[in-house]
């Protein structure tokens, strides 16, 4: 069941990734060269609308919030997501879309993701020595989370508001980001 | 027919909720970890690595620190490949090929070896130099994923759209190194 699951969920988020052109370099390259913000005005929206969909959810009690999964606040956090940008720069390619980008064809995300077992084989090995370093000390108050929806363990930024309010105040500012965005040249479905 | 990429609007929609249900369903997206995992279970096939034990609640462990982190959990998905993280990034593939055969966005011949960016910058016989820097980029993408403990997917989408400050100081530290790079690397000769 829950492989059936991933199959399904997996297959309908690669055919998302690729339908809206993340899976091609350019896409994710010219939006950092600040050229086509497309994939910027895509990510935005796909935030505010998963984020209202899972908060309104869990607000009518149709979700439990034990489903939420928080990740801890680190220096690793931001340093990884510097070390990760370097690579995203060239590249052009993230995990995800690296692999359906294989999917469709393109022989370079084969050498993407033989790199990523590489980098991901040096962090198992040096494991020991980033976690002996200030990297992965939590920061922050550890898993933080801005609306105030907390499963035990988290602790929430703006308390006293209800979650959902925070979460759609916060949607509506991404999708007036996401509409102003200036849009791309090339030509779209739709 | 020329597949063209879907605009912002029905993209962010349809990813959205595709964002949504993975973890109504079941949980966040992520794609990272995988990467982990693969090579984990391909060292447990060389050498054994991952061994069941009572002292964790995953009831596995491993003899590398970083699979038995949290419980042993990634030394239980090393020991059983068809968990669901590793099938649902498999599936992305499929999801792509789909979406490639089903009048998706399409590429040209040349950018099946290098993106569009790359051969206006680079030229269309650049395609070893192409593959070399893809594997860097991998290289630094996963390293850093992994120090971060999530990637684009895992820490930016599913980190911030359930309001989590790490999603959020995780795509600043991104695009803070991520924009330079790619206006350096991929900037005009002459201009």
């Amino acid at each position: 069941m829950t492989v059936l699951l991933a199959i399904l969920l997996g297959t309908a988020f690669g055919f998302g990734i690729h339908r809206v052109g993340a899976s091609n370099p350019s896409g994710i390259i010219n939006m950092l060269r600040l050229k086509d913000m497309h994939l910027m005005r895509v990510i935005f929206l796909a935030i505010a609308v998963s984020s209202t969909l899972i908060f309104l959810a869990m607000t009518l009690g149709i979700m439990d919030a034990s489903q939420l999964s928080v990740k801890s606040m680190t220096w690793g956090v931001i340093v990884g997501g510097m070390v990760l940008g370097i690579g995203w720069g060239i590249g052009g390619y993230c995990p995800c879309t690296s692999i359906c980008a294989l999917g469709e064809g393109r022989k370079d995300a084969i050498f993407f993701v033989l790199g990523g077992l590489g980098g991901a084989l040096l962090y198992m090995l040096i494991f020991d020595y980033i976690s002996g370093t200030f990297l992965l000390d939590p920061l922050l108050g550890g898993k933080a989370i801005l609306a105030d929806m907390t499963p035990s363990n988290e602790v929430a930024i703006v308390s006293g508001v209800p979650a959902l309010a925070t979460a759609l105040v916060i949607a509506v500012i991404f999708t007036t980001i996401a509409y102003f965005l200036p849009t791309s040249s090339e030509p779209e479905a739709l | 027919m020329q597949g063209k990429r879907l605009n912002w609007l029905y993209g962010g929609v349809l990813v959205g909720i595709i964002l949504a249900l993975a973890i109504f369903i079941v949980k966040p997206v992520g794609g990272s970890t995988q990467f982990s995992i693969v090579n984990g279970i391909i060292w447990d096939s060389v050498v054994s690595i991952v061994s069941e034990t009572n002292s964790t609640t995953s009831g596995y462990t491993s003899d590398n620190s970083y699979l038995a982190k949290n419980n042993g959990s990634y030394a239980k998905a090393v020991a059983n490949p068809m968990s669901y993280g590793l099938v649902f990034v498999l599936s992305i593939f499929i999801g792509g090929f789909i979406s490639q055969i089903t009048k998706g966005p399409s590429r040209s011949r040349d950018e099946g070896n290098a993106p569009t960016v790359w051969l206006n910058k680079f030229g269309n016989t650049s395609t070893f130099k192409r593959y070399i820097v893809t594997f860097i980029g991998g290289f630094f993408v996963i390293f850093g994923a992994r120090l971060a403990s999530g990637c684009t997917s895992g820490h930016m989408m599913s980190g911030m759209m359930q309001t989590s400050v790490s999603g959020y100081l995780f795509a600043f530290g991104v695009f803070v190194t991520g924009i330079p790079i790619a206006l350096l690397f991929y900037a005009k000769k002459g201009k």
